[in-house]
């Protein structure tokens, strides 16, 4: 694999880790739900559920990333995508935001449409599509092909099912990891202090990807067009 | 956008919360029964034993507008916000939320910048409550995981039903009704939830027309007042059953849901029975699914003669204790019960809620025992009555008025206000603290909270 390749799978499932780590992804739920019923085995069967509505979050922003790469060139869907983290950052920032809700004793559909929601809100899909728009031509540029042809359309769903897979397991990791050991070893005392505010690091996360891309995107389309 | 870390006074489960510091300031509703103008106010207590103005008060808040009567008010944002499934931890505990019992105004003051000078920054005028609640008369605030959670006994002409509303979390504005099938719900009063079991519960006291005028004796007799109460699914905003105490049993109050979400059980008390004015309290419990209520404490009434009673207790020759507030420590093991009628505060071992065990009594004013306490002699009146627990369980305060037109029928001479401490023994027992003694004179107190929160501000997702 080339090195931009690995480095792209590499942030994916880092990315994956990042969103793991949000108590607002549903690690918390998984450990709350162990602690109601008094057993780990509800913290593991409450992260699947969690997981297939996080995956799901990240599926739809890569599948319309990746159609919408067949109707734009590469550099311009970036410039779009780095548009639209930035406007989405302005809104998390500037209004008043309120999370999706569900009942504590949450049914598998009702974690799954919660996990679905939150990460969805929260702009989890979002944060991946950069990776997503670069990641088609870079998967080209190992064939010698610097004409940035569209792909056929099965390899391209093959490949966002991909990512949305490695992005997930990342995602699971992290969750499972952190889950576990609250559960049975640190406690929930921790969340006094290491609660920080994610979502303010989120939104500046979006914002400095959202700008990155958009830099990245209007540089490849003003220096290509001196070629 | 917020704060960086959880506000410190948040606890994820109550065992966390009874190791929170004492608290150094208590926020106490002093309403003015003197129909003279003078405005209801917001008063701070200064709770620090350390302190040089320890059992004074320190601060007074009057409400910007009169013609009303202060009750019972709450946080903006307790230890729900930890709450997985709709997690808003970055929000602070700085508003005080202060309905208004008779002239439905709703003032939210903010004690961030100086602890002891709440300052008003929102009315919700009794207009703009009307029309989009369709309530009036709030009660009961809870700091819900969703939103803020306010009780209303009627509608604004005087009649039921009662039933919640919500107010946004953040701009304190008025959402409109809570529930969505209320079922055979009609009269309101307290209600609190089981967070770990997704359920709201309600009580049930009167519509304003059967309250507002004094306790109506026929209607009393005919044992029309509250006697049941109503669970219903909290996400769903659905009725799901009602519980019966029987006819008898008038004026079904106080909800004191057991603080570790894992337990589905509570406690209720019932004012007073019309078959031999007994006060009783009741155990709700989970059961294969579906709850069962049962009594398992019941206070007996005194014997007196006509002389020493009020006219509207004199054909009865006895003084009933008047059960009208209880209170459960965090670690749900101690139970408070102010009897206002004849005047005792008693302590209740519930670590086996269906056996509750007296390990404790003081006693202090009463219709006819009108008993002193170590810093005033006495004779005082009122009874023990809106009761507080800190969150370690060590430390109980409570105040002796009830409510203006009951306070007219049960303590005609008018009541002397006063707020009072008690030190509990972790093990049971009790005694007055001495030093603390607060006299609110011609002026009356209500309800008592505690600054950083207390036994009935938080909820809990995590045991």
């Amino acid at each position: 694999m080339d090195p931009i390749g690995g480095w792209l799978w590499l942030s994916l499932f880092g990315l994956g880790l990042f969103h793991g780590l949000n108590p607002a992804m549903g690690w918390l739920f998984a450990v709350g739900l162990g602690l109601q019923e008094g057993r780990a085995g509800a913290v593991v069967s409450a992260m699947w559920p969690i997981t297939i509505g996080h995956a799901a979050a990240i599926a739809v922003a890569a599948f319309v990333t990746i159609l919408l790469g067949y109707i734009l060139p590469t550099d311009m869907l970036l410039a779009l995508t780095g548009i639209a983290l930035l406007l989405f950052s302005g809104w998390r920032w500037l209004s008043r935001f309120r999370h999706p809700r569900t009942r504590f004793r949450a049914s598998p559909w009702e974690l799954a449409w919660w996990s679905f929601l939150m990460a969805t809100a929260h702009g989890a899909g979002m944060m991946v599509t950069p990776l997503l728009t670069v990641m088609a031509p870079a998967a080209h540029a190992m064939h010698g092909d610097h004409h940035h042809h569209a792909p056929a359309l099965t390899d391209s769903m093959l490949e966002a099912t991909l990512a949305v897979v490695v992005h997930t397991a990342g995602m699971l990791a992290a969750m499972a990891g952190i889950a576990l050991v609250v559960y049975w070893l640190v406690g929930l005392e921790i969340l006094r202090q290491a609660w920080i505010n994610t979502d303010l690091i989120w939104v500046a996360v979006l914002a400095m990807t959202g700008a990155i891309a958009l830099g990245l995107g209007v540089w490849n389309m003003v220096s290509g067009s001196l070629i | 956008m917020s704060i960086w870390r959880p506000d410190p006074t948040f606890y994820p489960s109550p065992r966390m919360a009874t190791k929170a510091p004492p608290e150094t300031l208590a926020y106490v509703v002093r309403l003015n029964p003197n129909g003279n103008g003078q405005a209801d106010a917001m008063c701070v207590v200064d709770v620090d034993p350390q302190s040089s103005t320890y059992s004074k008060v320190v601060g007074v808040t009057e409400m910007p507008y009169t013609g009303g009567e202060l009750h019972h008010f709450g946080w903006n944002a307790c230890s729900s916000m930890l709450c997985p499934n709709a997690p808003h931890p970055h929000v602070e505990r700085r508003y005080l939320v202060v309905p208004d019992i008779r002239s439905s105004h709703i003032t939210i003051l903010d004690i961030k910048s100086d602890p002891t000078k709440p300052a008003v920054v929102k009315v919700i005028e009794p207009d703009e409550l009307f029309e989009r609640t369709g309530y009036a008369r709030p009660h009961t605030v809870h700091c819900g995981p969703d939103g803020i959670y306010i009780s209303a006994l009627g509608n604004p002409d005087g009649e039921g039903p009662g039933g919640i509303f919500i107010l946004d979390h953040d701009t304190f504005e008025v959402l409109g009704r809570w529930e969505i099938d209320r079922g055979d719900q009609y009269l309101h009063y307290d209600f609190w939830w089981h967070l770990g079991y997704d359920t709201l519960i309600t009580s049930e006291w009167g519509t304003p027309r059967m309250v507002e005028h004094g306790v109506l004796g026929e209607e009393l007799l005919a044992g029309k007042y509250g006697h049941r109460i109503h669970l219903w699914d909290l996400h769903r905003r659905r009725h799901v059953q009602t519980l019966d105490l029987g006819a008898e049993h008038q004026m079904a109050l106080e909800l004191r849901p057991a603080h570790d979400p894992t337990k589905a059980y509570g406690f209720l008390n019932s004012v007073v029975s019309l078959k031999d004015l007994s006060a009783s309290i009741w155990l709700w419990y989970r059961q294969n699914g579906s709850w069962k209520l049962q009594k398992v404490i019941e206070i007996p009434a005194e014997p007196a003669s006509e002389d020493q009673l009020p006219d509207i207790l004199k054909p009865f020759k006895a003084v009933p204790p008047l059960v009208t507030d209880i209170n459960l420590t965090v670690d749900d093991r101690f139970l408070y019960v102010s009897c206002w009628g004849t005047g005792e505060l008693r302590q209740y071992d519930v670590t086996d809620p269906f056996n509750p065990r007296l390990t404790g009594t003081l006693q202090i004013g009463g219709i006819v025992r009108r008993a002193g306490h170590p810093a005033a002699s006495g004779p005082l009146n009122g009874g023990p009555q809106m009761v507080e627990v800190s969150r370690d369980g060590r430390r109980i305060y409570f105040t002796n008025s009830l409510y203006l037109p009951w306070d007219a029928q049960f303590y005609p001479d008018g009541i002397r206000s006063w707020m009072v401490k008690v030190d509990a023994d972790p093990q049971g027992g009790m005694r007055f603290d001495p030093n603390f003694f607060v006299d609110f004179g011609d002026q009356r107190a209500h309800q008592i909270r505690l600054q950083g929160g207390d036994a009935s501000s938080d909820s809990y997702c995590f045991p």
